[in-house]
Parts: C-alpha cells; structure tokens; sequence
C-alpha cells in the first residue's frame, strides 16, 4: 500500500517536474513566450548612443565607430552632413576628428586632393551605436589582452 | 489723381464718342466725390459711425481669414511643386512627426509671424504664383535644378532675420542644455549663445533635401 502510494507521488512529481521543464525551455528562449509557430510583437526600437566619447576600437583595422546620433543626415551626391564636421578644413572649428589620410586614396593608393569616391559614403563602414542591451553577450578580448597573457606573472 | 487724370481725358485727339464716355466717367467721379465729402442728411451720425464699426469689422475679419487660408498646410501643398517635391521630403523629418507630437508645417517656416513682415512676404510669394502659372518648377527636373537657387533664397531670408522662425519655436533663452547631448551642448554654447551664428548656419536641410552644397560655406 505504502509502495504503491509512494510510486503515485513519484509518477505525479515526475510529471509535474517534466511539464514545468516543458514549459521553461519554450519561454526561456531568446523568442520569448511566443510560441514557435507564431511571431512575437517586435521589441522596441532603441535609440542610438548620442555622446561626445569617442569609443575605443577593438582591434587596429575596426572603422572607428560614430558615437553620436546622425538621424536625418544627408550623405548623397549633393552633399555629406558628416563632413561638414569631419572634413579636413572643419576640424578646427567643429573639433571633431579629421577623416585619416587613408580616406584620400584611390583604389591604386594614390593619394588624391580630397576625400576619394570610393570612401564618400561614410555608413558603409562607420555605424552608430544602438544602446540596447545584447541578448547574447561577448567574450571578446582585444588583442592586448590576449598578449599579456604571456607576461610573467600574468594570468593565464 | 486729378492732375494725372485731366491730361489723359483732355490731350489725346479721341473720337468724339469716346471722349464722351471718358468725360461721363470723370463728371461721375466728381460726383461721387461731391456726396462722399457732403454730410448726411439721411442717416444719423450714430447709423452711419456703427455702420462703419461693423463694415469695418466684417472687412478686417475677411482679409485675416482669408489671409489666414492661404497659411495652411492645406493650402501649400495645393500645388503638385509643392506636395511632390518639399513636401514629400518634410514627411519624412523630425518637423513632421515626432515622440511629443508637435508638426512645423509649411507656414510656421516659410511665413513670418509678425504681421507687417507676413504681409511684405505674402507680396514677394506673387512671384511664386506668376512661377506655377508658367510653370518654372512643374516638373521634377525643373525643380531639382532650381534647387539650389530656391535654397540660396530661404537661408539668405533665414540668415537676415536672425533665423526668426526657428526661434519662434526654438528660444535660445528657453532651451535647457543639460537635456542635450554633449555635442550639441558644445555647439550650441559656442556659436549659438554668444551669436556667432545663426540656426541655419548650421541646420541646413532639417526639413527638405539639400541642393547641390558645393560652394556653400561649411560643407564639402
């Protein structure tokens, strides 16, 4: 008797256990509550980090990124917002950093009197900054990090 | 008005019917002249004062109202130069929809307030009908190469008067600079507070797209 309720208690905790298990590694997904055959509501736009700051590259090569805001920024053939700041002869008033050199050359490294065709469009590889949280994070670490790893002493 | 008159009745070798008819219409004028400078003898002074109150009234309320039509949205994008081309570029910016919901449309920009100055640009926008009448921007092409002509004259409007309408909404007296961001903190305490310069020294293009800036002074 004693054996055949304690086999009930385990069924049922079983159970109980497996549905809740069910139950949280659908909504403990990235997706949400929503179910998988279903599309949730869009989460909110963030708005773009908008400081002054300049921000750190990852690594010598990254485009450097643009730390403030460039919403309603005209870059097209009739002109480019960022270079009335960023442009050569803009600096010193705007005090925003000049575009570098590299900016100036052709594709056969020349280097030409002004900012080169081919790099006019600034957003095909400087981006704003969205303040929203990632949902994955990152464990990357620059490459400084990494060679002081093999200092004396250094943590391994 | 009577000495300009008179030469032109009495010099020029008319036929005879003709000159008739032009002298019919001077004796009128006279007439009518005579009346207007005699004292009623019909109305009382009290009819004829409230009279000219209400008259004065209803015709002040219909020059405002009507003045007030053509400073509509509604009425600016009448026109297809207008709706196709800045307007359709406004929709698209901040003055058009916004987080708190305020809309600058046509004539908070484009119009000045103030009454005396309204009326002088409502005279220069004569020009803007003889335009669509002959059609000097009625299609895309015409209009995109008279960009920068159009452009020119707003800025140079907006830089003599201090960018007025801006400030209309945009008081430099009422703006709170730590809810701003740094850069603009910056820019603003620089060039803006000490009056340096103007807003649209640097806002070009907030509302419509640019023409062609080359030559324009700040940009590439």
């Amino acid at each position: 008797m004693i054996k055949k309720l304690a086999m009930m208690l385990l069924a049922a905790s079983l159970a109980a256990g497996s549905s809740a298990l069910l139950a949280q590694s659908v909504s403990s997904s990235l997706r949400g509550p929503t179910p998988l055959n279903d599309e949730g509501p869009a989460p909110p736009m963030q708005p773009t980090k908008n400081t002054a700051e300049k921000e750190v590259r990852n690594y010598p090569e990254q485009p450097p990124v643009i730390p403030h805001s460039i919403d309603g920024y005209q870059v097209d053939i009739q002109g480019n917002k960022c270079l009335s700041c960023h442009a050569r002869a803009r600096t010193a008033e705007s005090k925003a950093p000049m575009l570098s050199i590299t900016h100036f050359m052709d594709r056969d490294g020349q280097f030409l009197a002004s900012v080169s065709p081919r790099r006019y469009f600034c957003t095909q590889c400087h981006v704003p900054q969205s303040t929203a949280t990632p949902p994955v994070s990152n464990d990357f670490v620059d490459i400084d990090t990494v060679l002081s790893h093999d200092k004396p002493g250094a943590k391994r | 008005m009577s000495s300009a008159d008179i030469p032109q009745g009495t010099g020029t070798p008319a036929p005879e019917k003709r000159l008739g008819l032009i002298r019919r219409a001077w004796h009128f004028v006279l007439d009518l002249i005579d009346v207007l400078l005699k004292p009623s003898s019909i109305f009382g002074l009290g009819v004829l004062v409230l009279a000219g109150f209400v008259a004065g009234v209803i015709f002040w309320g219909g020059f405002n109202t009507a003045l007030e039509l053509t400073n509509t949205e509604k009425f600016c994008t009448g026109c297809h130069e207008m709706k196709d081309n800045v307007f359709a570029e406004l929709k698209t910016t901040v003055h058009f929809s916004n987080r708190s919901g305020v809309r600058a449309s046509c004539p908070d920009c484009h119009v000045p307030h103030n009454w005396t100055d309204k009326i002088a640009r409502k005279m220069q926008a004569s020009k803007e009908v003889w335009g669509h009448l002959f059609g000097s921007i009625d299609t895309r092409e015409k209009f995109v190469d008279r960009r920068l002509e159009l452009a020119l004259h707003e800025w140079a409007r907006f830089k003599a008067n201090d960018s007025l309408e801006c400030r209309n909404c945009h008081s430099a007296q009422s703006m709170d600079i730590t809810k701003q961001s740094p850069r603009a903190v910056e820019a603003h305490q620089r060039f803006l507070f000490t009056g340096e310069k103007t807003c649209i020294d640097c806002h070009k293009g907030i509302a419509h797209h640019l023409p062609d800036m080359r030559g324009v002074p700040g940009w590439q």
